[in-house]
């Protein structure tokens, strides 16, 4: 028996356990990068993320301009308490004036709350969920990258005018899958097409099989991922093994990052459709951008996630020097007001609701033959122009916007 | 049968069965080192991963395929295993459970904290065999080759050790050694060498599961971690050290959570967690434990 019970206590404390960092250090301008950093999106946002912001702040020049600027990171390990618990110690103790990415909508919701109420700022790249520019949107609070919205919008619209009607939703059973199911579902079904049945997956779930039959008995067209990171490619890599695609199914990966596509290889992920607001290799600039971040963050080349990062941290460090003070509501005040540019998304705008607007871009997955060099995956295939990639404002049940 | 067709139900039953091969291959390694040993080895989900690894390696290197990897990569990790038991835990047998298990899981945190940090959390690819691509079209579902292999060959091995182990002379010298070292060393056994044997093959039975598994995951420095508290579950539910019961109980609980996936998917990583806990209100000592 106490062996047992042994086992059992290091077994709960084994799942408790997981890495946490949260460096101490007081400064001017204290930027706090809070994401996953040893779990399944550890690599499309994680050290990455922490690296785009160390190139944001050293790209600005602040040491010239004799703005002092520290960055913090720590691991939320995907729980929005300990998301929580870290933010709050950061904004109250640590003096840390703005967090930046948070991937995990949970965790971004709960920050979303802490950061408003205390006046701080909140710079969303990693999250996805519509709902921080929609009923949750805040004046402490900008959305960057994407959105579960944007994504619907463009890869469930691509496929469902290519002939994919017919849908089964495999969902990650938090915030984010939700909003991302409920967004695609809605694009699905004003197109024209039909949801045939949907299952909830617990987040970071390893076997897909037994979900994998359910979408196969279902004999839809389509198998929407709602889903990220590790999940995607266990459910893709997967599928491939129960001849999801040879039976006549395709799978919809409404959330692939570049990284997922690395981490799966071509001869698996291969015509995969997917929705983006950043890639690489899309012009000299990302390029450049690319090549300087796979030095730092071993060979893996920028996410969208990391994109956003160094484009929201050079927006925000503008504003501030044009404040001359970080007060977090009245710094992101300015972010809205002033049009934002930078090398990796040009010339763009932030809402009143907090939606950054930018193109987004449709790109599809290269054949291994077509691919000329480690991490050239993608081809262009549509552009979604500013104005339409993300939801009209007037759509979200923002408080903020005035009706 | 409740609204789902009873087809659909096979096939749930054979994907939980294949689930519960890594289970029973796992815990039975486990099992084989607690009852040995009297070792809790918590570094048992970074071998399973090493075991992926060095197939991938094997393969990235030295351009070794698969077969080749099921046969090198126990070795490897067996033997890494061995020197480990040399080094460290054999100075921790007289002790408390306590020690083994305190070291062997910062054993575990730090091989995947070294894993993750080169290799990051996506993993890397790694492709099913040309000999077991494919599937079987079996009426009411698709068989993956690949799967059927995992679930006749872990049987294979489990009904193996546990023949070896309960039904040999070695087997009993093994039993013997754990009830009264000194004296099965006085009839001029060598115990210190069976015991670190026994570990190097238990560690082994860990990496050939991880080569089982990387055609399936990714080969990710994450799988080890995610699995270990499931199949410590599984070990506290069979009883520990029992060899049987940890196979059968492995099988069991696989089919348990394929049926949970189907019902009510949400609770399909906790289901194991409350048969555990429910066990061992009944059972302290496991299914198939006997009690101390």
């Amino acid at each position: 028996m106490t062996i047992a019970r042994i086992v059992v206590l290091t077994t709960v404390a084994a799942l408790m356990a997981a890495p946490v960092s949260a460096q101490i250090s007081d400064g001017v301008v204290k930027i706090g990068v809070l994401n996953d950093q040893s779990s399944l999106y550890a690599d499309l946002a994680g050290q990455g993320s922490v690296v785009a912001a160390r190139m944001a702040v050293e790209d600005f020049g602040a040491d010239k301009k004799g703005l002092k600027v520290e960055i913090v990171s720590a691991d939320h390990q995907n729980k929005p308490d300990v998301g929580s618990q870290i933010a709050r110690q950061w904004f109250d103790t640590d003096k840390v004036d703005v967090i930046v990415d948070v991937p995990n909508s949970g965790v971004a919701l709960a920050i979303n709350q802490i950061a408003r109420d205390k006046g701080k700022a909140l710079l969303v790249s990693g999250a996805a969920t519509a709902d921080l520019t929609g009923k949750a949107c805040s004046p402490n609070t900008i959305h960057w990258t994407y959105d579960t919205w944007a994504l619907a919008n463009g890869t469930g619209n691509a496929i469902v005018k290519t002939g994919g009607d017919s849908w089964f939703f495999l969902t990650a059973d938090y915030a984010f899958g939700h909003a991302l199911e409920r967004d695609t579902e809605a694009v699905v079904i004003k197109a024209g097409g039909k949801v045939l049945g949907k299952v909830r997956h617990p987040l970071n779930n390893q076997d897909f099989s037994s979900f994998l039959l359910q979408a196969q008995a279902s004999k839809a067209k389509i198998i929407g991922l709602a889903n990220a990171g590790g999940d995607t490619t266990n459910a893709i890599k997967q599928g491939a093994e129960f001849g999801i695609v040879k039976g006549g199914q395709n799978f919809a990966g409404l959330l692939v990052f570049v990284t997922d596509v690395h981490a799966l290889g071509l001869p698996v992920a291969q015509g995969l459709i997917l929705t983006e607001t950043f890639y690489w290799d899309q012009n000299d600039r990302s390029r450049a951008f690319a090549k300087r971040f796979a030095e730092r963050d071993r060979g893996i080349h920028p996410t969208m996630i990391h994109a956003g990062v160094y484009s929201a941290v050079t927006h925000y460090l503008k504003a501030i020097e044009a404040l001359k003070g970080d007060d977090g509501t009245r710094v992101i005040a300015k972010m809205k007001e002033t049009p934002t540019d930078d090398p990796l998304f040009g010339k763009g705008t932030i809402r009143a609701d907090g939606r950054k607007i930018h193109p987004a871009y449709l790109f599809e997955v290269k054949k291994p033959s077509e691919s000329k060099a480690p991490w050239d995956y993608y081809n262009l295939r549509a552009t979604i122009p500013a104005d339409q990639a993300f939801r009209p404002i007037d759509q979200g049940d923002c408080p903020l916007v005035k009706k | 049968m409740l609204g789902i067709p009873t087809q659909a139900l096979f096939g749930q039953l054979l994907i939980g069965l294949i689930n519960g091969a890594f289970y029973a291959l796992l815990s039975l390694g486990l099992s084989v080192i607690f009852g040995l040993l009297n070792i809790i080895n918590f570094a048992h989900g970074a071998q399973y991963m090493m075991g992926a690894f060095v197939a991938y390696f094997l393969l990235q290197w030295a351009g070794l395929g698969y077969w080749w990897a099921l046969l090198l990569a126990p070795l490897v990790v067996g033997l890494v295993g061995i020197l480990l038991e040399r080094a460290m835990l054999r100075w921790l047998y007289q002790l408390d459970h306590l020690y083994g298990l305190l070291l062997t899981f910062g054993l575990a945190l730090v091989i995947e904290g070294v894993f993750r940090n080169e290799f990051g959390s996506s993993g890397l690819p790694y492709g099913i065999p040309p000999q077991l691509t494919g599937s079987y079209n079996l009426g009411f579902m698709f068989l993956p080759v690949y799967r059927a292999w995992v679930v006749v060959f872990s049987l294979v091995v489990c009904l193996a050790t546990w023949y070896v182990v309960e039904r040999t002379k070695l087997g009993a010298y093994l039993r013997a050694a754990t009830e009264n070292p000194a004296l099965v060393q006085a009839f001029g056994i060598n115990v210190p060498r069976m015991i670190t044997l026994t570990y190097g093959f238990g560690v082994g039975l860990a990496a050939l599961a991880g080569v089982l598994a990387a055609p399936i995951y990714q080969v990710n420095p994450l799988m080890g971690a995610n699995m270990i508290i499931v199949v410590f579950a599984v070990v506290v539910i069979g009883g520990m050290g029992s060899i049987m019961g940890s196979i059968v109980t492995g099988f069991a609980l696989g089919v348990v959570e394929g049926f949970t996936k189907v019902f009510y998917p949400e609770a399909s990583n906790t289901v194991i967690f409350v048969i555990m806990a429910l066990v061992l209100l009944v059972r302290p000592a496991g299914l198939f434990g006997r009690t101390a």
